[in-house]
């Protein structure tokens, strides 16, 4: 472990990590990060989505060399009850061109290059290391332990270290997270030959397809599933809130053999077979729970800040700008030659600026009204599925008796000013 | 396919010291603790209720923190594998 005091100390070579290590070496401070997996990516996962955006703002053309599954060119959402499917859409070739919008990435595989290319830009990574608490003199952040008792020392440390971010929490940011700010994920890459996969979701080529669902399959839990398609794998999960988890004593690993039985999805998966099984916990808590993210000689990125837009499925493009706002932060505070609360504060400024905060305000309702409309992943996905069965049949039945006895399920699930209440509620989470 | 068939697809890289990074701090809560609901939610099915105490295999713990935020009580210490140790996730 090098002696000497650096610009910056990074905790965890994730998306936000290399990111603020990258920009930081391009712009001649010294920087190091600190990885406790073997290599970069053996404790990172996702679903497996990574939108281009924000990373091509940091490497442009990185998709010419990065490690990446398919482009996305199809987005469809289910929604499932336990044998049926509502099915919608959006396909375009558009997103099969450059800059391309998104690519199913295997984690270990990508954050592994973005790791190598902080080292190539004059960062320093070191993996196997665990940081265990931060050295402070006085109220400011002036190092990190390791678990193996070594201390090393910077102008600021950036906490990038995940959802279970425990050096912010010593650091003393924030408290502990409730069981109803994450989600627990688990999720089965399921390898299965390239035609297969090609056939099955009909790609052309190298082209994937990303598919996401909710509804009962969920069982009353606030949750979604989604299926990626990889060169020759897929990637299927399911998270649920862990606080509905906690009540519900539903065990994940048996959901997800349930999701992977399902009538829709099983036909998609056949024959595939399981060659790994992960887990990990989502931010779900969004905007009213965001804890501190500035302390004099810290700053927290990433996932460790919860900063996920869980409607849109975001969250390693938001950990890559929380990572770059943070590192210009130091840039400027380096020029300054001042680490304090005062400087370091304009990292929040930043955030506020960019879409990674303008977009968790703008659905800072919707976990509450998720955590208070259950019916979401109960009664309305069935009644959808119950109108959508007696529009399609085709039974002698008179359209216009047809059309009274849906209007009838609807009022029976929730009177006019119940469903008045869910359509202002909804409209209020999401404006 | 059976939680155990899951845990042997996953690559686990054992502590050289047997440094066990989960712990009951007070199994007399966990007595009294009626659901015990981290028998169920724990994706690597970690802790099991065995006779009267709480069982812990860490050797497959997943390292998801579920377990540190969902504890009722609390009972949880929970601190990350030693560096290098532990989960190695390779496809995911």
């Amino acid at each position: 472990m090098p002696e000497e005091k650096f610009d910056c100390i990074i905790v965890g070579a994730g998306p936000a990590g290399s990111s603020a290590g990258y920009t930081l070496a391009k712009a001649g401070l010294s920087v190091i990060i600190l990885e406790r997996g073997e290599y970069p990516g053996a404790k990172n996962v996702m679903g497996g989505i990574l939108y281009s955006h924000s990373m091509n703002e940091i490497i442009p053309g990185f998709y010419k060399e990065a490690p990446l599954e398919r482009p996305i060119t199809e987005q469809r959402a289910l929604l499932l009850t336990d044998d049926s499917g509502i099915h919608l859409g959006y396909k375009t070739k558009k997103f099969a061109q450059e800059p391309y919008n998104s690519f199913s990435v295997s984690r270990a595989n990508f954050d592994s290059w973005f790791a190598k290319k902080v080292d190539e830009a004059g960062g320093m990574v070191i993996p196997k290391t665990v940081v265990s608490d931060v050295i402070k003199e006085g109220n400011k952040i002036v190092g990190i332990k390791t678990g193996q008792g070594e201390t090393l020392y910077a102008d600021c440390v950036l906490a990038c270290d995940g959802v279970n971010s425990l050096l912010a929490q010593k650091a003393g940011l924030h408290k502990e997270w409730e069981p109803s700010d994450v989600a627990l994920a688990v999720k089965e890459v399921l390898t299965l030959p390239r035609e297969k996969i090609e056939d099955r979701f009909n790609l052309e080529g190298s082209e994937g397809c990303a598919i996401e669902f909710m509804g009962t399959i969920s069982k009353g839990m606030v949750g979604i599933g989604f299926l990626y398609t990889n060169k020759e794998s897929l990637s299927l999960g399911i998270g649920c809130l862990l606080s509905d988890y906690q009540k519900s004593l539903i065990k994940p690993y048996d959901l997800i053999e349930e999701v992977k039985s399902h009538p829709v999805i099983r036909r998609l998966i056949e024959g595939a077979k399981t060659e790994e099984y992960l887990a990990h916990l989502i931010p779900e808590g969004g905007f009213y729970r965001l804890p501190e993210v500035a302390a004099s000689g810290m700053l927290v990125c990433g996932d460790a800040a919860l900063l996920v837009n869980s409607i849109h499925r975001e969250g390693s493009n938001l950990a890559m700008k929380s990572g770059v706002l943070a590192a210009e932060t130091v840039i400027e505070a380096k020029k300054r030659n001042d680490f304090s609360l005062n400087t370091l504060s304009l990292y929040k400024k930043k955030l506020q600026e960019s879409f990674v905060m303008q977009d968790l305000k703008k659905y800072r309702r919707l976990p509450q009204l998720l955590h208070k409309r259950k019916e979401f992943f109960s009664r309305y996905p069935q009644l959808a599925s119950e109108i959508a069965y007696e529009l399609i049949r085709v039974d002698g039945q008179v359209k216009s008796l047809k059309e009274k006895e849906i209007i009838k399920k609807i009022f029976e699930t929730n009177s006019a000013l119940g469903w008045g209440k869910v359509a202002f509620d909804l409209w209020r989470a999401t404006r | 396919m059976r939680i155990e068939d899951k845990l042997f697809k996953v690559k686990f890289k054992a502590d050289a010291h047997e440094f066990c990074h989960l712990k009951i701090k007070d199994q007399a809560v966990c007595l009294k603790c009626e659901f015990k609901p981290c028998t169920t939610f724990c994706p690597a099915a970690v802790y099991k209720w065995e006779g009267n105490k709480i069982t812990v295999g860490y050797e497959n713990c997943l390292e998801c923190g579920s377990c540190r935020i969902a504890c009722p009580y609390f009972n949880i210490e929970w601190e990350f594998p030693r560096g290098g140790f532990g989960v190695q996730y390779s496809k995911g």
